[in-house]
């Protein structure tokens, strides 16, 4: 399936650049006829909006757009004020708007029934092939695989502290500062201690939840508490600095999400796993100039630059970390290393070989389909060796 | 050497209506000026443009002139809740809280009952149930304070903690999916329990909610004995006891009705406009009505004006933030700016300023 996409990518590419721009069923809008709306949840002081924003700058780049025809609207929270934001952006005159927060959907999908020659995409939601409506799309990155990645980094660490005497090997035990216990993070933590157990076999895991997306003082408490129970590196999904924060003054190494953590953390952020959202703010608009339909559930990962890990931190990585991370990478873009392959975790001590969610089976081949059937991520399976610790 | 200052205040006794007006007015355009003043030391646009785009916000388009009405009517809801309360000297810091109680059972009946009623059987059950809901609400703290005289300001205040971890609590079992923190909109197919629209327009229902409860609190307050009792308390409990007013009861009574309607107002917020149900729901409208009715001086005609201007400005300052491409803060700054002047205009209509004569 993905292979598929990538052609379709390439193809409309390829039409675009011949100029042979003929789509059988819709004319396509010239660049500066194109109006794009963005519903924000935060602001460019939070990581995920920021990586957002700089992904629509990337876009407006790539086609040249005025700033008078991209209108973005921030702070929109999960509730009536998301539809008026998206019905508001509407009557403007956008012919494309896209929500960037997993509460947005539905008030998305109420607007994209009202207003059926707009369309709307949604990041990291569901909806949008069971909505029945043509204008109503879902995209998210495979953010599963950076975070893989950014956890091989993180079990690396744990080696080298291993080999200096400061932790026994039962002592690598990793804090996990996540937002709310459902399947997009639970895919996230789990892929993230799967990398770190590639490097480091007997690392354990504690996920605590601070129930928001983005609270620099739950975040950093958070990380406080897990670091008090003895966790030794720290790992975050959350959207602010409040978990490096906790970690560079505990003097505890940690990996970010988002956004570069070096600043904040110059001791202890390792790297951050992290979005190019610009990959698919372009190829959506692209689709607008051409005329063509905008994919119903649209993922991409490292292979298409979509997802990647922010540059090592020399001083803090354990030695020889970038040549493994080459090669995990080169592995799992040519596909021959599976994130979620069955046989490195196992639950209550069995390995699974059946998992079954909303009728679709996602366990085939001898790993888990992570989001092939639904760009959101599906993976909410608690595995061996992770506690998951919900209040 | 004893200077004797240029000017000394002193407290008015009375102040013309025409009068107040012009203080407000007056106050109004200052906090107009210092705004554009800001803007236009941010960003170097000009002033008009700043005047053109707070317009725009909050009556630029039809839908934007109905957002704003929505908006200023959960805002005046609230205010008339809580006008009754304030006028009896009982401090009602828990408007939030009993809004959010009236909110979460209002989403809960359209959960748990939408296949089981009627329609119109369903929105009545919510209006009653979230009525009920903040009134209790209401009263828990005001039963507190009737037999052991417990502080009502801090009472109240820490029930909108509760109330919030209420909301929470549901949440957990109404999120979909699990874990998400999100409920949705709530019956999005059907409609169930959402305020019917009229006419094309979906908030007619929130208008005549509204503005019954506001006619009906003007009279209660003006004309009625309980009204009159409401006064009296207010002025002095000791005054009141003398007059042989049961003071216990005309608090008890008083916030039960502030509770209840306050209630109703979390059922407007999530039958009438949100369809959904989250902590923020009630947004710190249950603080900012606080606003209104003060300044109003419990005129509910008067907050009418009040809540208006507050949410014009709100929505106006929110525009020139996406306009100008500056930081959602700048509104708040703006909003500061705008109630600085329009409180510190409650000094002028107290005290008036006269120069000494030597």
């Amino acid at each position: 399936m993905k292979r598929t996409k990538l052609l379709a990518v390439l193809m409309t590419t390829a039409i675009a650049a011949t100029g042979a721009v003929c789509a059988a069923d819709a004319e396509g809008i010239a660049a500066e006829n194109l109006k794009v709306g963005a519903i924000y949840i935060g602001d460019e002081n939070e990581g995920y909006t920021a990586a957002h924003m700089a992904g629509i700058d990337e876009m407006m780049e790539t086609f040249g757009l005025e700033e008078s025809q991209v209108i973005e609207k921030t702070l929109i929270g999960e509730d009536e004020t998301c539809y008026d934001a998206a019905a508001d952006l509407a009557d403007q005159g956008c012919q494309i708007i896209f929500g960037t927060s997993f509460g947005h959907e539905t008030y998305l999908i109420q607007a994209a029934g009202e207003f059926p020659d707009v369309q709307f995409c949604h990041a990291t939601g569901y909806q949008a092939a069971s909505s029945g409506l043509d204008n109503m799309h879902n995209y998210f990155d495979n953010i599963y695989e950076a975070r893989y990645v950014s956890g091989v980094v993180a079990g690396m660490k744990l080696n080298e502290m291993i080999e200096n005497g400061d932790i026994t090997e039962e002592q690598a035990r990793i804090g996990y500062v996540g937002a709310y216990p459902y399947a997009e993070v639970i895919s996230g933590f789990t892929s993230f201690y799967l990398g770190a157990k590639s490097q480091c076999p007997s690392v354990t895991m504690e996920v605590k939840y601070t129930n928001s997306w983005a609270s620099f003082d739950l975040e950093k408490e958070c990380a406080e508490a897990l670091i008090a129970d003895g966790c030794v590196l720290i790992g975050q999904h959350a959207d602010t600095t409040g978990a490096p924060t906790a970690a560079q003054a505990a003097g505890v190494p940690c990996v970010g999400y988002n956004v570069d953590m070096i600043e904040t953390a110059p001791d202890s952020a390792l790297t951050s796993s992290s979005n190019n959202w610009g990959v698919y703010y372009t190829y959506a608009v692209q689709c607008m100039i051409d005329g063509t339909e905008i994919e119903k559930d649209w993922t991409a990962g490292l292979k298409d630059g979509a997802v990647l890990i922010t540059p090592l931190n020399e001083k803090a990585v354990a030695e020889g970390t970038q040549e493994v991370v080459d090669e995990v990478e080169s592995q799992i873009e040519d596909g021959s290393l599976h994130v979620f392959d069955t046989a490195t975790w196992t639950v209550d001590g069995k390995t699974l070989d059946t998992y079954e969610k909303n009728g679709i089976e996602y366990i085939s081949d001898g790993y888990f389909h992570e989001s092939e059937y639904g760009s959101a991520p599906a993976f909410d399976i608690i595995i061996d060796g992770i506690d998951s610790i919900v209040e | 050497m004893n200077k004797e200052p240029m000017f000394h205040m002193s407290k008015r006794e009375s102040i013309t209506l025409g009068k107040r007006i012009m203080i407000y007015v007056a106050a109004i355009l200052l906090a107009l000026i210092v705004c554009a003043a800001v803007i236009v030391g941010l960003v170097h646009m000009n002033p008009l443009g700043v005047y053109k785009a707070i317009f725009d916000g909050a009556l630029g388009s039809s839908r934007r002139i109905w957002i704003t009405i929505r908006d200023t009517l959960v805002l005046l809801c609230i205010a008339v809740g809580l006008a009754p309360a304030f006028k009896m000297r009982f401090w009602n810091i828990g408007a939030e809280g009993q809004v959010l109680i009236g909110g979460v059972v209002s989403a809960a009946c359209m959960i748990y009952l939408s296949d089981k009623v009627p329609n119109v059987v369903l929105i009545l059950l919510m209006l009653a149930g979230s009525a009920i809901g903040g009134l209790i609400w209401g009263l828990i703290p005001t039963f507190f304070k009737a037999h052991w005289n417990t502080n009502e300001t801090l009472f109240t205040l820490m029930m909108n903690y509760v109330a919030m971890q209420v909301v929470t609590f549901c949440i957990c079992f109404w999120e979909n999916p699990k874990g998400s923190n999100s409920v949705g909109i709530i019956n999005q197919a059907t409609q169930a329990g959402w305020l019917p629209s009229v006419a094309g327009n979906a908030y007619f229902w929130n208008v005549v909610i509204v503005t019954i409860l506001t006619v009906a609190m003007f009279i209660y307050l003006k004309y009625s004995k309980q009204g009159y009792e409401v006064a009296v308390v207010g002025e002095s409990d000791s005054t009141a006891r003398y007059a042989g007013i049961n003071v216990s009861k005309v608090m008890l009574r008083t916030m039960a009705i502030s509770g209840a309607i306050c209630g109703i107002a979390g059922f407007i917020l999530v039958s009438g406009s949100a369809h959904t149900i989250s902590t923020s729901t009630a947004n710190g409208r249950g603080f900012t009505a606080i606003i209104v009715a003060w300044m109003a001086k419990f005129n509910t005609f008067i907050m009418i004006l009040i809540a208006f201007g507050l949410v014009f400005m709100e929505k106006g300052a929110t525009q020139i933030a996406s306009q100008y491409g500056l930081n959602e803060n700048a509104s708040s700054i703006m909003l500061g700016i705008i109630l600085f002047f329009l409180l510190g205009a409650e000094f002028f209509i107290n005290y008036k300023i006269e120069r000494n004569r030597k």
